[in-house]
């Protein structure tokens, strides 16, 4: 399944793209296959969305799709359909904090 | 014809300027990284081409970007794009920007919290790369001093990282605290005439000794009196917010502490205080002139509570007697309304003669002087808040 996904200026900086990535995932489309899918394209990614170790998202990241803030859901759920057949894009957010 | 490069982190980004040795004209790169914060790049002193920096974001963590020709072109070392992130067995390859405390019972000891600022056990948290000091003698040996204070050596070029977990587990380190900025291992100074010995410093335990390549270590703060913490002359917990050495003379220690500048003559095993005349005795640089080892720099801060000059005059002052008396340089330098900070790591001297000495600002501005602190020019104005200044010297 060919997934989008948006990432913030920063991390397209680092992976060196632009604009939206498109993903291959096998299986069920989860936060987790797609987070393991880009970091296996783009492994310069690995620890700058979710902790190198534990695995949890760094805390001011966030996941957006189809006007759902998808952060606390659980990494393992199935993502919506429209993420899923690539019809809309997993949005990852760097939050406004500072300000 | 020798040259000199200029490596300063900022909070937004990091910045190459490079002059021929007269030191008079500047070509200035940048921003590298922009928008990243870049707490710290350095040259190695075996190959002048290999930088490593220190990249972070409160957003994204830590990378680690490492270049092999003189800051050209960059690239995280442990990320070769295209070959898989994980082992066969499934486990996640370390990499560039992977950072793992070292709990096992036979390196490190099981050691999980420090002391938080109202006394409570802490849990161990990495959050960034203060300082990367790249070995003397092999370009692919560097050193990274981390918040939360740990000490990790790479030795393939940046690749992966492992920790010296003597350090934190010698015995005190549970005891350790946060200084206001974290706690960091902020300084790290080899030894060029003994490759088995070290010196690390943390904000807020103190200084530390390894006389065996990093596997032991002792705290060294005996003559530190530190009124801010409960026993004002502990074993640690004392603010050392930076050391620095001749490379002549390694057993000599210049410090600048939360107060207080002070020496030691025998590695760091007793200290005495040298603030002599100082205006203030609060400050974050320290340096030591490239040629004439008792001549050392400070830059005096006003206090913990106004960090800025004092007076709104940004004075270096200079011994050259190994300290107690000092002298103000301020020709070239603002002497009315400025009310910048110089942070622990933004001096550093080169290594021609006359010796140059560079200092940057959390206003932006980067001085030099080219005549050891006569006089002073910027060599930019408006960078964003310098956090780091690091010279090579090129020949």
């Amino acid at each position: 399944m060919m997934i989008r996904v948006t990432l913030p200026s920063h991390l397209r900086k680092l992976a060196r793209v632009d604009g939206e990535v498109k993903l291959d995932v096998e299986g069920q489309v989860t936060q987790r296959a797609v987070l393991d899918a880009l970091e296996a394209r783009y492994p310069m990614l690995r620890g700058t969305i979710r902790d190198q170790v534990t695995q949890k998202r760094r805390a001011f990241v966030r996941f957006f799709a189809c006007q759902e803030d998808l952060s606390h859901e659980s990494p393992d759920a199935p993502l919506p359909d429209a993420v899923a057949t690539g019809a809309e894009p997993l949005m990852i957010v760097g939050a406004i904090a500072g300000g | 014809m020798s040259g000199v490069r200029i490596l300063v982190g900022t909070r937004k980004g990091a910045f190459v300027l490079a002059s021929d040795g007269k030191r008079d004209r500047w070509d200035i790169s940048g921003p590298h990284f922009a928008g990243w914060e870049i707490y710290h790049l350095k040259g190695s002193p075996a190959d002048p081409n290999r930088l490593y920096t220190s990249q972070s974001s409160g957003w994204f963590g830590q990378i680690i970007q490492r270049s092999d020709d003189g800051g050209k072109t960059w690239h995280q070392p442990g990320t070769p794009p295209g070959e898989p992130t994980t082992t066969p067995e499934g486990m996640p390859k370390a990499e560039s920007n992977k950072f793992v405390y070292d709990t096992s019972p036979e390196t490190g000891k099981p050691l999980t919290t420090h002391q938080w600022y109202d006394g409570t056990p802490h849990p161990w948290e990495f959050k960034r790369v203060w300082h990367l000091e790249p070995s003397l003698t092999d370009p692919d040996t560097v050193y990274a001093g981390v918040e939360d204070a740990a000490l990790f050596r790479s030795i393939d070029g940046g690749q992966t990282w492992q920790e010296l977990a003597g350090l934190r587990g010698h015995g005190s380190g549970d005891k350790w605290a946060p200084g206001a900025g974290g706690m960091c291992l902020h300084t790290i100074l080899l030894d060029p005439s003994n490759h088995e010995r070290m010196f690390t410093a943390i904000s807020s335990a103190g200084a530390f000794r390894t006389d065996d390549a990093g596997k032991t270590w002792q705290p060294i703060n005996r003559g530190l009196h530190s009124l801010y913490i409960p026993d004002p002359t502990a074993e640690v917990g004392h603010c050392v917010h930076r050391i620095a050495m001749h490379r002549s003379r390694p057993d000599v220690l210049f410090m600048q502490k939360h107060w207080d500048v002070m020496r030691s003559d025998d590695a760091g095993e007793s200290w005495h205080e040298i603030s002599g005349n100082l205006p203030t005795d609060f400050g974050f640089a320290i340096d030591v002139h490239a040629h004439e080892p008792e001549t050392i720099y400070v830059v005096p801060i006003k206090s913990d509570a106004e960090h800025f000059p004092l007076d709104g005059k940004l004075r270096v002052y200079r011994s050259r007697s190994g300290g107690n008396e000092w002298e103000a340089l301020t020709k070239g330098l603002p002497q009315s309304d400025c009310y910048v900070n110089v942070l622990r790591d933004a001096m550093a001297v080169d290594s021609l003669d006359k010796c140059g000495v560079y200092f940057g600002t959390t206003g932006g501005q980067v001085y030099a002087s080219a005549d050891a602190g006569d006089s002073w020019a910027p060599i930019v104005r408006d960078l964003p808040a310098v956090v780091s200044v690091e010279v090579q010297t090129l020949a």
